[in-house]
């Protein structure tokens, strides 16, 4: 502060109070770290960090647990929504912002948002009700038939289509967000200024070259963005990924096995859960969520930064 | 007064956005190789004017023109002109620099790539023969693969004038060029503008007079979408036909 500045009472308690408010965060995520950590003790003590992580047993009965199958779950659903959801988002990002003539732009966007306010529940009974069997009947036979053929990539098409499976939760998990990456996506392209636009038509660019060559790469960083955004919704989605994936928690060899994510499990064990260890150990692949979670938004935030940094120099 | 060619011809040129009339029957000759200063207060429709000449209106919806411009005896307001072919003869400069997210020399190359030539030791050769034009070879030529953003705004300035010389136009349309430089840095691009005109035809848009009467050798003046008097540069600052003319120059308003 200046010196010399009178200091005002009121901008004192105003600072006081945003200070607080963001105070209140931080100890909350602190918090949370540790109460999960505290109850997660017993199974942390029983099975260890790497052996945790790499067992893919769940069996209740005889007590033995593991959170590899689950991390596989969360792992795959996430990637897999992720890589569904990318390209159709961007594209619709492109044809809002470039290529829709005016009347279309409002009505496209606000569908695409209202597309997010679905609860996540809904989309779980429409999986299950309409989706799944729609996958059971044509789309996975197909797919078994076709790309199921190939070598290497074969081997994730195998098993007897059930509709309830990895394939099915992941489509689902990229309905639910690329909402998410669109909107960031529509807000980045936007920042493109018009008359580097118009520039490029100047040297006698397509529209299709000035996207690519322009647009795409002044807005990557906010894509980049708008996609860690998703991400993050991805790893946490419980509830329209329950409906569809199954539960099972053997370790998934092909797209078509019903699996298990670790939220999955969280919602639908803490009520069955009757020995401590079983519930020291829901507490623990929650906290191997946390951690997860943690690490791959941080990392994000790093890259972000340094590529922000580097482009502004 | 030498006779000189018309590179451009306006004739009864209307321009409406939407249903606001920006441009009320202009007619404009522009001559080729020599440098044409569009002056007038704020709103007047200078740019409108300039950006009728590359057809960057159509980009946007809603804009109609009306009247003629003929460019090498063609119409190009007309509809089956090729925007495209259109815009790469007829560059464009605008108020702020407008590097490309990529490299200098792929700033340069990128409208030639667009243009199918591939060849790796052509590109370079017109890349460093539009750089040496708009006088920006010397000072990176050994920093080409370094980001365009890189560069000071008068040298961002050069190197979007470069990018446009690249593909070789006719005709260099300038919107204010000056307007975001330090005054050593508009000094080389106006320095720049009198130097290309033995090369190609140039249109400035300018707010300020010094500029217009400093490096122009036509100047039309406009007033609410109408061209009160084209004429010399130095008939329009010395003893100009019309009023309004007299009083804008002079500052009396504007």
């Amino acid at each position: 502060m200046i010196k010399g500045l009178r200091k005002s009472p009121v901008d004192l308690l105003f600072g006081t109070l945003t200070a607080m408010a963001s105070f209140v965060v931080v100890v909350l995520i602190a918090g949370i770290f540790i109460a999960l950590l505290k109850e997660s003790l017993p199974a942390i003590h029983r099975f260890g960090i790497l052996r945790f992580i790499t067992t893919s047993e769940w069996d209740p009965v005889a007590e033995v647990f593991g959170a590899l199958s689950t991390l596989t779950g969360t792992l795959v659903t996430t990637f897999l929504s992720l890589l569904f959801a990318i390209p159709i988002a961007i594209g619709i990002a492109i044809f809002i912002t470039e290529i829709a003539p005016d009347f279309l732009k409002g009505p496209i966007g606000t569908a695409i948002e209202l597309l997010a306010a679905i609860p996540s529940i809904i989309y779980g009974m429409w999986g299950l009700f309409t989706l799944a069997p729609i996958m059971e009947q044509y789309i996975e036979p197909f797919l078994q038939e076709t790309v199921g053929r190939l070598p290497l990539v074969g081997a994730l098409f195998q098993g007897t289509p059930m509709g309830i499976d990895l394939f099915t939760a992941s489509l689902i998990l990229s309905i639910m967000i690329i909402p998410f990456t669109a909107s960031v996506a529509r807000d980045s392209f936007r920042l493109t200024p018009e008359i580097v636009k118009e520039s490029a038509y100047g040297v006698g660019a397509t529209k299709w070259e000035v996207v690519k060559d322009i647009v795409l790469p002044y807005s990557k960083l906010g894509v980049f963005g708008g996609v860690v955004l998703s991400l993050g919704r991805a790893i946490g989605e419980t509830m329209a990924v329950a409906f569809v994936l199954g539960n099972n928690h053997e370790l998934p060899h092909s797209l078509f096995d019903a699996a298990a994510t670790i939220t999955v499990s969280l919602a639908n064990e803490f009520t069955e859960a009757d020995t401590d260890i079983y519930l020291s150990s829901l507490y623990y692949l929650a906290l191997v969520l946390f951690v997860l979670s943690f690490i791959t938004l941080a990392a994000a935030k790093f890259f972000l930064l340094r590529a922000e940094r580097r482009q502004s120099r | 007064m030498e006779v000189q060619d018309k590179e451009l011809e306006v004739r009864g040129l209307n321009f409406y956005y939407g249903s606001v009339h920006a441009l009320k029957n202009i007619n404009l000759p522009v001559y080729r190789h020599s440098v044409t200063a569009l002056i007038g207060p704020s709103g007047c429709g200078k740019t409108t004017l300039l950006r009728c000449f590359n057809r960057m209106h159509d980009l946007y919806p809603g804009n109609r023109y009306e009247g003629e411009i003929i460019f090498e005896g063609k119409n190009i307001l007309s509809p089956d002109i090729d925007l495209i072919d259109l815009r790469s003869r007829i560059g464009m400069v605008f108020q702020k620099p407008t590097p490309f997210p990529m490299s200098i020399f792929d700033n340069i190359a990128y409208g030639l790539k667009l243009r199918g030539i591939k060849r790796r030791t052509e590109l370079s050769e017109r890349v460093e023969r539009a750089l040496r034009h708009a006088a920006l070879w010397d000072e990176v030529k050994d920093k080409l693969n370094e980001p365009a953003y890189s560069l000071s705004g008068g040298q961002q300035q050069r190197l979007v004038i470069a990018r446009a010389l690249a593909v070789e136009p006719e005709v260099l349309l300038f919107d204010e060029p000056t307007s975001a430089l330090d005054p050593i840095s508009t000094a080389k691009i106006e320095e720049l503008a009198v130097e290309l005109k033995r090369e190609v035809t140039i249109i400035i848009v300018t707010h300020n007079m010094q500029q217009a009467a400093r490096i122009s050798d036509w100047t039309g003046f406009l007033m609410l979408g109408e061209l009160i008097e084209f004429d010399r540069t130095d008939k329009i600052f010395t003893s100009p036909s019309q009023k309004l003319t007299e009083d804008y120059i002079t500052g009396r308003f504007g």
